[in-house]
């Protein structure tokens, strides 16, 4: 991997044409969040500000957030409520379908100004996107290309999204953004990279905490866009497992609360980690019992912005729902397990200022992006790559 | 003219939790965090969250505890398993608004004090850039006996929902 990738703002234009405003899904917001007719909130698609309504059909629409006129913003606050949108700058109107419905003085004055005749408001709106959803995640797209979303993700992508969130009715118990000192790449790497957790992130194996012995294993999508890293419990450990499991401990700390980690079975499997990436800027994530949505949002070349949702569901008992609300200090800017990932990706990009030209090497595990039992493996950033190279009509030659 | 005994208390209240506000701040500035959960009563709740969380009723916290004891681990984490960049805070409080004081309802007749203070948070990273990393409001529920003043709840509520980089470091 050459680092300009993370450098050049030509290569930035470049991805937000190429792969957010290209032929791909990208994660827009929850249904949840829109739960009734005339329910709307502002997201983006890359650095493109979009809105997504529920009209009083009960279908979900998307639109460009901004006006056909002079390209203000349509919407300012990030939810809300309402019949239809009107631009502040010059009153133009919109439904919550995203069609241009009034003009203000478009027949002007006393007969004086005034629109032409000829103006025709249909021919006049913000772009609209395509629409998807899975299990309550609502995806758009600004490309006609773009594959159904089912097949854009895969049947083994699928299957990992529906045993999280299947059936189930998600309710939102905190949003949280993280402003991320690095290029996008860098933190989707980190999230398709299951080499590193053992070895960034000390939490666990400093307090000691027994995760029994775990067999899990990475699945990584066909074209190599999506990957799912998983662990769960493996109840066929014996005893002698366990307690060697125990003795390479390093450490005497052990937790004077232990009741952080308090956990229920998620789904009624033994499965405790689930991390799920869509390409380009999606992840899903299932920490022993905190569940959330992570969107991932280019900023600038050196600046990201990393929205999280935390989920619980519908129903949660008030034990599971106090469990969430515990296990929620795993994850997110101060998450014991995922802190180090705010800052390390800033390492990087500090670490290669004045290396444009030199490489990354992402060969741990081999040279494939196939799915494997083992976690030590960069098989997930390869895939990637791969998928990225290719959108972005790179040649290996051209790194 | 002499004050009322009310008006006695309110300002012995006024004092005891602006030297108790002083003495927090100080303890996370000076990074002395192995002090800071003694600033709570053994069960407490501490949350960091953000306006628009706090606004909407989100329960979630960026930081979320119901114990003292949690609060111990949280130091005990930032010390020996975390890794961050060093840094530390530089806190600037605004005068603690007393909301409410009331009997606790615990035996010895300690007073239950709400207050709000609102807060700066500079952050410094290494010997390097200061940054203007939080501002917002400490909403507190205090228990107030003889001049001391601990936590029963203390919710960090952030203006902006953005944090940078990380938080690692308790506000």
């Amino acid at each position: 991997m050459p680092y300009w990738v993370f450098q050049d703002e030509e290569v930035l234009r470049t991805e937000l044409g190429r792969l957010f405003r290209g032929p791909h899904w990208s994660y827009l917001c929850l249904e949840a969040e829109l739960a009734e007719p005339g329910d709307f909130c502002t997201t983006y698609i890359g650095n493109q500000p979009v809105l997504v309504t529920r009209d009083v059909d009960g279908q979900l629409y998307a639109f460009e957030n901004r006006c056909a006129h002079r390209g203000a913003l349509i919407a300012m606050a990030e939810h809300g409520h309402a019949k239809d949108f009107t631009c502040v700058y010059h009153a133009w109107t919109y439904n919550l379908q995203g069609d241009l419905t009034a003009v203000a003085f478009q027949d002007g004055i006393n007969g004086t100004g005034g629109m032409p005749p000829d103006f025709c408001m249909a021919r006049h709106g913000p772009r609209k996107l395509r629409i998807a959803t899975v299990d309550g995640l609502v995806f758009g797209s600004l490309s006609n290309e773009v594959p159904p979303l089912e097949e854009y993700l895969g049947e083994e992508i699928l299957a990992r999204i529906d045993r999280l969130l299947g059936g189930r009715t998600p309710v939102v118990l905190g949003r949280f953004t993280q402003e991320l000192p690095n290029n996008w790449k860098l933190y989707v790497e980190n999230v398709k990279d299951s080499y590193h957790a053992s070895i960034l992130h000390l939490f666990f194996t400093t307090f000691g905490i027994n995760r029994l012995s775990q067999r899990g294993g990475i699945i990584v999508s066909k074209d190599g866009g999506h990957h799912v890293s998983y662990s769960a419990i493996d109840r066929s450990a014996d005893d002698g497992a366990y307690r060697e499991q125990k003795i390479r401990s390093q450490s005497d700390y052990r937790l004077s609360d232990p009741s952080l980690l308090d956990g229920f079975s998620e789904v009624g499997d033994d499965v405790t980690l689930q991390i799920l990436s869509v390409f380009p800027g999606f992840v899903l994530q299932q920490i022993q019992n905190s569940v959330a949505v992570r969107q991932i949002l280019p900023v600038a070349v050196d600046r990201t912005r990393l929205n999280w949702t935390y989920l619980g569901f519908a129903d949660d008992t008030d034990g599971k729902r106090l469990a969430r609300l515990k296990q929620s200090n795993l994850v997110g800017p101060a998450g014991y397990v995922s802190m180090e990932d705010g800052c390390i990706g800033g390492f990087v990009q500090r670490g290669i200022a004045g290396a444009g030209d030199e490489f990354a090497t992402v060969q741990m595990g081999g040279s494939d992006a196939a799915s494997s039992s083992s976690r030590v493996t960069e098989a997930a950033v390869r895939g990637f790559w791969k998928v990225y190279r290719a959108s972005m009509g790179f040649t290996l030659e051209s790194a | 003219m002499t004050p009322t005994t009310e008006a006695l208390l309110a300002s012995r209240v006024h004092a005891t939790l602006s030297a108790a506000q002083g003495d927090y701040v100080r303890c996370i500035d000076d990074d002395r965090l192995e002090e800071w959960p003694r600033f709570f009563t053994e069960k407490c709740h501490y949350r960091i969250t953000t306006a628009d969380n706090y606004r909407r009723g989100l329960p979630a916290g960026i930081v979320w505890a119901d114990s003292r004891d949690m609060l111990v681990d949280r130091v005990s984490a930032l010390r020996e398993a975390n890794i961050y960049e060093r840094h530390s805070y530089r806190h600037l409080l605004g005068a603690p608004a007393v909301v409410s004081v009331a009997p606790s309802g615990e035996p010895d007749e300690p007073v239950e004090v709400q207050s709000e203070t609102s807060f700066l948070v500079v952050r410094i990273t290494g010997d390097g850039p200061m940054d203007l990393f939080a501002c917002g409001r400490y909403i507190d529920r205090y228990l107030v006996e003889d001049d001391r003043a601990l936590l029963r709840e203390r919710v960090v509520v952030c203006d902006s929902s953005r944090i940078d980089t990380l938080l690692a470091v308790p506000l």
